[in-house]
């Protein structure tokens, strides 16, 4: 199974290839990828740079232009996409059906893959892609138990890639606009979901009240740590009672789903994260190809001891296990 | 301009969604009805008998009826639906998954707010295989509708009008975990709120609504004040989302503006009275947060 790895900087890709991604997924500095954060991402120079480091130690690099294109302003997505090409890129990672159409008829050769964000959760569903575009994997979206992989293998002659550790979208993705209703940024359109410039907290009454475009997300009591507020790990109330409706502030761990995902048929691993520091993607990566290494030759996977890269320090395996639901 | 019903998304005993749509046949101005169940496979099958009568009356008053297929497509029994539903003679389909497209059809059909249509490009791809009527995603933009209909004069753009704005899915049900019940044996609580389970924040402030797997707005989208707008961008269509309330009142008064019978403030002021206790919105058309309500 190969290791894929996030980067968000330059400094971030050359941390991921010394500790062993086999692929590094990244985007460019502007709306057309799908975390389009202040200070992230890469330029045009910096990019054709990254690739050029990764491919001489060996290491892939898929480049994601997975927004939505804004209406009037396919041209941005279209260059990105040429740029992509061009610098280098050993696939694409796309999700609107217009940048997949583009790439398409316009770079037949290079690889496609659909992005988590296409929200293909069947065979149906990725064999559309595969056959209107060429595509030659899909991320699955993290709504999947294993032996619902399982069964998508078996009938796909497209590679799969799934999440195993980080952020943990419990909507099917791309189809989500709860941060849009709150905020006006859409992960669709702009990128970005519970956007840092929409969130205060404050203290009300001895405690701390984090929001999210004026709507309050959780209340945090004396000694309680104030996780961020992303807006589908909050606190609400409903007439059945309060709290994590949703979900609760965890992160996706799913280090010991490996075997059950490498029998499944999984080609590739992924690990969420391209905001996050050189520090993460070090251990995280480092852990992670240890595990695969262990599983590789025969041995018990080593724990992975990542509790202090996860939110609020706790983990769930998430919808890989059918209870989840 | 044309007025559609959108699909019901609720969970409405089988004879009250009958006597739904039969009251819409016989009183309500609409053109076209979008009937069956989008949100939850396991809701299906308490339609299923109805579905033949009802289709019959709508289409008797004329209506146009298409039939929408699921959201969220993963388990084996949903594919099967999906297929079938694709491979049915005579109906016109309503495609909110992709998977709808993996299964080849020569007959016009319709895509439905669920498939993500954010530009020209997309909306002339989908165009080209067969979709002749396009119900874009609530959450764009005027500029964005404007560019879509405007370079796809020859296909129907829709736009979500009217009801709590569906913002997300998941294979989760938050009705059954809130009941502290598996979605496998949910025992289809999401029947006790016939127009969903009100998400409030911890301050009391009305966020959201949960319908089973599907995560709604708590505020109604409004748009009778934007008919002027989207007259002149060329929409063909506005879509009324089923709730609670008394949809055949809500489709005259839409019907009221289009034919510029009655002031938008005024037909404004009645929709509050016709559905009560919760605010209207329309910052999604106009860039704002979709809660907003812009230019009241």
């Amino acid at each position: 199974m190969e290791l894929i790895c996030p980067a968000g900087t330059p400094a971030g890709f050359e941390a991921a290839v010394e500790a062993g991604a086999d692929a590094i997924y990244c985007g460019f500095r502007d709306e057309t990828n799908a975390r389009n954060f202040p200070g992230l991402n890469f330029s045009r120079e910096e990019m054709r740079r990254s690739i050029a480091i990764a491919h001489q130690r060996g290491v892939k690099v898929l480049v994601a232009i997975n927004t939505f294109a804004r209406a009037g302003a396919l041209a941005l997505w279209q260059a990105s996409i040429d740029d992509a090409v061009d610098a280098g890129a050993d696939a694409l990672i796309l999700a609107d059906l217009a940048t997949l159409d583009y790439a398409a008829r316009r770079h037949p050769e290079q690889r496609l893959h659909v992005s988590v964000q296409a929200g293909a959760a069947n065979p149906d569903s990725i064999r559309f892609y595969a056959e209107s575009f060429g595509a030659r994997r899909v991320v699955l979206p993290r709504v999947l138990s294993v032996p619902e992989i399982a069964a998508i293998i078996r009938e796909s002659a497209c590679e799969t890639e799934v999440f195993v550790f980080g952020g943990l979208c419990v909507m099917e993705e791309g189809r989500c606009s709860l941060s849009s209703y709150a905020t006006g940024k859409s992960p669709n359109m702009q990128g970005v979901c519970s956007p840092a410039s929409h969130v205060t907290y404050e203290e009300r009454d001895g405690e701390i009240v984090s929001t999210l475009g004026g709507f309050t997300i959780n209340r945090f009591g004396k000694g309680e740590p104030a996780g961020y507020p992303t807006l589908c790990k909050g606190r609400f109330s409903t007439p059945k009672g309060s709290g994590y409706i949703f979900e609760e502030p965890v992160s996706l761990d799913a280090a010991i789903m490996l075997p059950a995902l490498r029998a499944a048929g999984v080609t590739a691993l992924k690990i969420e994260g391209r905001q996050r520091g050189r520090a993460y993607i070090a251990q995280v990566v480092r852990s992670f190809r240890r595990t695969i290494a262990a599983l590789d030759a025969g041995k018990p996977a080593p724990a992975a001891g990542l509790a202090t890269m996860t939110e609020g320090q706790a983990s769930t395996v998430g919808a890989y296990r059918k209870t989840w639901r | 301009m044309q007025l559609t019903l959108g699909p019901v998304l609720y969970h409405w005993s089988p004879e009250r969604w009958r006597d739904f749509h039969y009251r819409i046949a016989d009183e309500a101005p609409v053109d076209t009805v979008v009937v069956g169940e989008a949100v939850c496979s396991k809701r299906a099958p308490f339609k299923q008998d109805y579905l033949p009568g009802v289709v019959e009356r709508l289409q008797a008053a004329g209506k146009q009826v298409v039939h929408a297929s699921l959201i969220l497509v993963s388990l084996p029994r949903e594919r099967r639906q999906t297929s079938e539903l694709m491979s049915a003679e005579d109906i016109m389909v309503e495609v909110n998954d992709l998977t709808c497209l993996a299964f080849p059809r020569d007959r016009p059909h319709a895509i439905g707010p669920f498939v993500n249509v954010y530009n020209e490009a997309t909306a002339g791809f989908l165009a080209r295989r067969g979709a002749t009527r396009i119900c874009l995603p609530p959450e764009l933009p005027l500029a964005a509708v404007t560019a879509i209909a405007t370079a796809l004069p020859e296909t129907a753009i829709e736009v979500f009008a009217f009801g709590r704005v569906p913002l997300a899915i998941s294979a989760r049900c938050y009705h059954a975990r809130a009941h502290k019940l598996t979605k496998d044996n949910c025992r289809f609580v999401c029947e006790q709120d016939p127009d969903g389970m009100p998400v409030r924040t911890l301050d009391g402030a009305g966020f959201l609504s949960v319908n089973g797997v599907q995560t709604l707005s708590h505020g109604c989208a409004g748009l009778l004040r934007d008919v002027p707008l989207l007259r002149r961008a060329g929409v063909a269509s506005l879509r009324l989302s089923p709730q609670d309330c008394d949809m055949v009142a809500v489709a005259q008064l839409f019907r009221d503006v289009l034919g510029e019978r009655i002031a938008p403030e005024e037909a404004e002021r009645r929709l509050g009275e016709i559905y009560p206790g919760v605010p209207l919105a329309n910052g999604f058309l106009h860039g704002a947060p979709g809660h907003a309500r812009v230019g009241a």
